[in-house]
């Protein structure tokens, strides 16, 4: 009881902020981080189940994309865009994973396959340059009518609060999946799957569940960040670099913990900007390399991240945790 | 009501099982026994969907189930039990048990699943606390779990793997009671797997000795304790010859010291 309570002052708290507090740089900070939360929470459904994919950057850029064309090119809104572009990435995941599933390509091949995925919507979007602007980047074009129709509004608030939502609502899908019989077949099949499927457990169906469910996330992610920025790149919201991002943050914030993902993205974009300011053009890329380093030490180190360990040794105290 | 008919299992060139064919009524237990690679697990893999096999058919209840996946056998009415146990190191010993009867009894139904882990775990001698932990279990007790496990799943036929040496008489004994428990307090046809005779051979209705691959004898446990084929492959053709040897080494020993 006490912990829904402390959950809904904490919520009431973040809806209440911007109306207290506006300042638009730091409003922007706090959107980009709940979006980019939001897309490392739904990294983690799959990660946390030792389903390594670095392909999410591939599904991130399909919701990007389909929304914005559809939105430049038919005039349809990201309403139905959005919903369009998630179904899409839902149906990339099925074509992907259905055979890595089927076939049992597990572990270090699993990775190496969505690796690949990563590459080819990348690949794709730079190839069609025709359509998408290729790799110098694609921008929605600004409605000329109701910016409710189109999902585009100048101010910081809403958009914060929208990112609020989003945010939360995948904290949501999360706890319905760690409170379902799902999360007990899915723990048993990232041990043993033959042993899985010996309690009845349809293995193939139960990882194809959980795949299309965090790529249709990962996708919405993706368009919310192009209608946010107005304006996406092959670089920022797709390809390999993205996919990567995504790994070094849900793993440095703790991928077996709701709020995990989220302290990943806190970390990594204060990170980013910190170096952004600090050294300016100097460090571009310095980030990444800091990422690297830290996900190695991590992995070693802290293989439940931040917060998996901080709370480990909450509830366990005085026992070191490795 | 399971009917096996020259069922054939080849990994590359080599043949694991060759043409086995058998049938196990209702309420029944059948002994299957065999030495190391015999075939005996390969068999159970392919009754339970493990591995589809090379060829050959699998009728369960009147119904081909061959190359099934295995959660479809197992909802079917198939329940079984690995030679080494595998439990799910992250779940609680009830969790085990409990994904086991949502999943395994195919109804998906939560209450239900409960019911069938609490029956499944006093059956076996387990504690049906929710919480406690896998790692606190033996090897005794994880074998337990593994038969809750499979229990769990409500089986019509169950398959227990039971072929782990270093078990000492008192627990095999154990083990023979259980599984004649299960027969006659839930009705669970049985099939058992060692690689020896001992304990065996007192609870079993029928017994099937494999050797590499083939079935070498089947029929009453006294009958076949005195086929020739099976003390040849369990004592080797020499036999008499090792048991004089041994003998003999026997009466020096005490000499020596």
């Amino acid at each position: 009881m006490n912990k829904q309570l402390a959950w809904g002052i904490g919520l009431a708290a973040l809806v209440a902020l911007p109306f207290v507090y506006r300042d638009p740089y730091h409003l922007h900070i706090l959107v980009l981080i709940l979006i980019w939360s939001f897309a490392y929470t739904s990294w983690s459904m799959m990660g946390r189940f030792g389903l390594v994919s670095l392909g999410h950057g591939g599904f991130m850029g399909v919701g990007a994309y389909v929304t914005a064309l559809l939105w430049n090119h038919l005039g349809i809104s990201p309403w139905i865009g959005i919903p369009a572009a998630m179904l899409c990435a839902g149906a990339l995941a099925l074509v992907v994973a259905y055979p890595c599933f089927r076939f049992r390509i597990t572990g270090h091949y699993f990775a190496l396959v969505t690796l690949a995925l990563s590459g080819i919507v990348l690949q794709i979007i730079i190839a069609t340059r025709d359509y998408t602007g290729g790799s110098l980047g694609y921008t929605p074009e600004r409605t000329k009518g109701s910016h409710l129709l189109a999902l585009q509004f100048d101010d910081k608030v809403v958009w914060y609060l929208i990112a609020l939502g989003v945010w939360a609502g995948g904290l949501a899908v999360w706890y319905w999946i760690d409170h379902s019989m799902s999360r007990y077949a899915m723990e048993a099949i990232s041990e043993d799957e033959d042993a899985a499927a010996a309690a009845g457990v349809n293995v193939t169906a139960e990882k194809l569940r959980i795949t299309v469910i965090s790529a249709v996330m990962t996708a919405m992610a993706g368009a919310l960040y192009g209608q946010y920025q107005m304006f996406i790149s092959p670089d920022t919201v797709s390809g390999i670099a993205v996919s990567l991002q995504m790994v070094f943050a849900a793993v440095v914030g703790g991928i077996y913990v709701a709020l995990g993902p989220t302290v990943g993205a806190i970390i990594t974009i204060l990170l980013a900007e910190v170096l952004r300011i600090g050294f300016g053009t100097k460090a571009v890329g310095w980030d990444n390399l800091v990422y690297g380093v830290l996900l190695v030490l991590f992995i070693i180190f802290l293989p439940k991240g931040i917060l998996g360990s901080l709370l480990a040794r909450l509830k366990s105290p005085g026992k070191p945790q490795p | 009501m399971l009917v096996v008919e020259g069922l054939v299992k080849r990994f590359g060139g080599f043949t694991a099982v060759n043409s086995v064919s058998f049938k196990v009524d209702q309420g029944e237990i059948l002994g299957l026994i065999g030495p190391n690679g015999s075939g005996k697990s390969t068999i159970f893999n392919m009754l339970s969907g493990t591995f589809a096999p090379t060829s050959g058919s699998i009728r369960f209840d009147g119904r081909e189930i061959a190359g099934l996946p295995s959660h479809r056998i197992i909802n079917a009415g198939v329940g079984r039990t690995f030679q080494i146990p595998r439990p799910f190191r992250r779940l609680s010993i009830f969790e085990n048990v409990v994904l086991a009867g949502y999943y395994g009894q195919g109804s998906h139904s939560l209450i239900r699943a409960e019911e069938a882990a609490e029956r499944a775990l006093t059956m076996v001698g387990l504690p049906t606390d929710r919480s406690a932990s896998v790692d606190g279990l033996g090897a005794a007790g994880l074998k337990k779990l593994e038969l809750a496990k499979a229990i769990a799943t409500g089986p019509k036929l169950l398959l227990a793997d039971e072929s782990l040496g270093g078990l000492d008489e008192a627990e095999m004994d154990q083990a023979a009671d259980m599984l004649r428990k299960i027969r006659s307090e839930l009705g669970i046809t049985i099939i058992w797997v060692e690689h020896i005779m001992g304990v065996l051979m007192k609870v079993v209705d029928r017994v099937m000795v494999l050797d590499h691959g083939e079935k070498i004898s089947e029929g009453l446990p006294s009958a076949v304790s005195h086929d020739p084929r099976v003390i040849e492959v369990y004592l080797g053709t020499d036999a008499h010859a090792t048991q004089a040897t041994a003998a003999a080494a026997a009466a020096a020993g005490p000499a020596k010291r």
